[in-house]
């Protein structure tokens, strides 16, 4: 592997500043116990709150990605977090086979390295940003989303990352922009499902340019604190938790901002099953499955029953006045 | 290879097909997959979400044991291997086994058994009513399989009964392109129709030839 500098936007701690990671776990197992009922109800409280605020542990497989909690309404789901191995080895990435275990076996080829986000279309500052610039764009926030797929499974993840919004402001869209599209990244080379006729490659999705400037519409750089793992969309990706997983398009290439809306992937592979907004709605039922409820990966268990779907995956309090008025059956 | 004439190897396999312990091996064989699926779930071996795995999985072996129950025609006729008439009621029964592990992975992984809620899922979902009608049929099928069923109904409208699994083969990949279609991706349901479709093929032109023939 490279070995990342200053000059690349890697700011490395001394290492004797860094805990040996088994102090580190050591110091969390005895919160957990504590919080448990261990070491006494006075403490138990504090132990519980603190267990609480980060209730999962950095997998050491990745470089770090440092981050502030964000203060960004209904950006901290109180939800179990979803375990690693799961979040890393249960994926959709269609460019890396459909198989939900091919992108953590086959991403491992993609080059992240350099890597640079083209800004076009209805913006006063197009161009090339370096993946270094973006990085230090804003400050680095911890987001935990729960993602609803749209085949009926969920997760919730801690990501890390800033609001679109901080880089949509920083390009200035003019007037006539009302649309953003993204593309991805299609490399035939090095991920060998761009060669099967799946979908129209790239990857393509979009979104209104209010919905993309919603402060939940995360620019996601990392997850579990730190970069992102390739099979999860290295090195950046949309994120926007109250729609269906498939609209937050992975390993960025170009940002585009339009007048007219977005020719989305899968909105051409298959128009009936899945439409432009795609919003997480219990109500309006995928052709092929119900939308009603959903499984969530690693925490239910095989016979459990599947948990209700939320509307806009319970984040309707923040972005439910987006679409006011909207007939949301219609614009599915 | 002289010495083996193909009349020869044809008579040593139907040897082997007629050894009782062969319909056993047979047996032990087509449930295999069942069991190591069971044991797959004991281990947690299934991946993030089991209960999808478990629905796919026990959907694939329908279709493969469906394949396998339709070949039986051909390579006996074919190949003069009489013995494999022995093996079809029992893998006729392979086939709506297979078929009940999937029904119920999906009634109670899926719809976690609310049958009000399968109810209302199977006329809504043309994949679903496609594949609960093909199950229908093979439960018929299924209870009409003994013997003494056949000699109650008669041969002839036994035979036309059971003839409706040509039907259930149409249904089944109907069924499985449909649940590909959203994705495209029809290079697994393209190889089942191309096995279901040659094993048919060789039915119509059998059964045009002998039409020709002066009865």
């Amino acid at each position: 592997m490279l070995i990342k500098s200053d000059f690349q936007g890697f700011s490395h701690p001394l290492s004797s500043d860094i805990t040996p990671l088994s102090v580190y776990q050591s110091r969390r197992r005895m919160i957990r116990l504590m919080a448990s009922g261990v070491a006494g109800a006075a403490l138990a409280s504090w132990a519980g709150r603190e267990a609480l605020a980060q209730p999962w542990l950095p997998p050491g497989k990745q470089a770090a990605l440092p981050s502030v909690k964000s203060a960004v309404a209904g950006a901290l789901s109180l939800d179990k977090v979803t375990d690693y191995k799961d979040a890393s080895g249960y994926n959709n990435f269609y460019e890396f086979g459909t198989d939900k275990t091919d992108p953590a076996q086959y991403a491992q080829a993609l080059n992240t390295h350099p890597w640079q986000v083209e800004i076009e279309g209805l913006v006063k500052k197009p161009g090339r940003y370096a993946l270094e610039d973006l990085l230090k764009l804003s400050a680095q926030e911890e987001r935990i989303y729960r993602l609803r797929c749209v085949e009926g499974w969920s997760m919730v993840i801690p990501w890390v990352g800033y609001s679109l919004s901080a880089l949509i402001r920083k390009v200035e869209p003019l007037g006539s922009a009302k649309y953003v599209e993204f593309v991805t990244l299609a490399d035939p080379k090095t991920m060998p499902g761009v060669r099967s006729r799946v979908l129209d490659w790239p990857y393509v999705e979009g979104l209104r340019l209010d919905e993309a400037m919603h402060p939940l519409t995360l620019l996601a750089f990392g997850m579990y604190g730190e970069v992102l793992p390739k099979q999860s969309g290295a090195p950046l990706r949309l994120v926007v938790p109250w729609k269906y997983g498939f609209k937050s398009a992975k390993s960025l290439a170009k940002i585009r901002f339009t007048e007219t809306q977005p020719q989305t992937a899968w909105n051409k592979a298959a128009a009936q099953e899945y439409g432009f907004y795609s919003n997480v709605n219990p109500a309006v039922d995928h052709p092929r499955w119900s939308q009603a409820t959903e499984r969530r990966i690693g925490e239910d268990g095989l016979f459990a029953k599947k948990r209700k779907t939320l509307m806009f995956n319970g984040y309707e309090a923040q972005v439910g006045q987006l679409y006011a008025g909207m007939d949301l059956k219609r614009y599915f | 290879m002289a010495l083996v004439t193909p009349w020869r190897f044809a008579a040593r396999l139907n040897a082997i097909g007629l050894h009782p312990w062969s319909k056993r091996l047979l047996f032990g064989l087509m449930l295999l997959p069942a069991l190591l699926l069971v044991a797959a779930v004991a281990l947690d071996q299934l991946g993030a979400n089991p209960a999808q795995a478990l629905v796919r999985r026990t959907g694939d072996w329908t279709l493969r044991t469906l394949c396998l129950v339709l070949a039986l025609t051909p390579l006996r006729v074919g190949l003069q291997l009489t013995a494999l008439a022995r093996w079809r009621r029992m893998l006729g029964l392979f086939v709506y086994f297979y078929a009940t592990l999937h029904l119920l992975s999906y009634a109670w992984l899926d719809m976690g058994f609310e049958l009000t809620d399968i109810a209302h899922d199977i006329p809504k979902r043309p994949f679903i009513l496609v594949g609960f009608t093909a199950y229908l049929i093979l439960a018929v099928l299924a209870v009409t399989s003994p013997g003494w069923m056949v000699r109650l109904m008669g041969g002839k409208t036994w035979r036309r009964l059971h003839q409706l699994v040509y039907v259930v083969a149409g249904l089944a990949l109907l069924h499985f392109f449909w649940m590909r279609a959203g994705k495209n991706d029809f290079a697994e349901v393209g190889l089942y129709a191309l096995i279901i479709s040659l094993l048919l093929g060789w039915r119509l032109v059998r059964a045009v030839k002998f039409d020709k023939k002066p009865r």
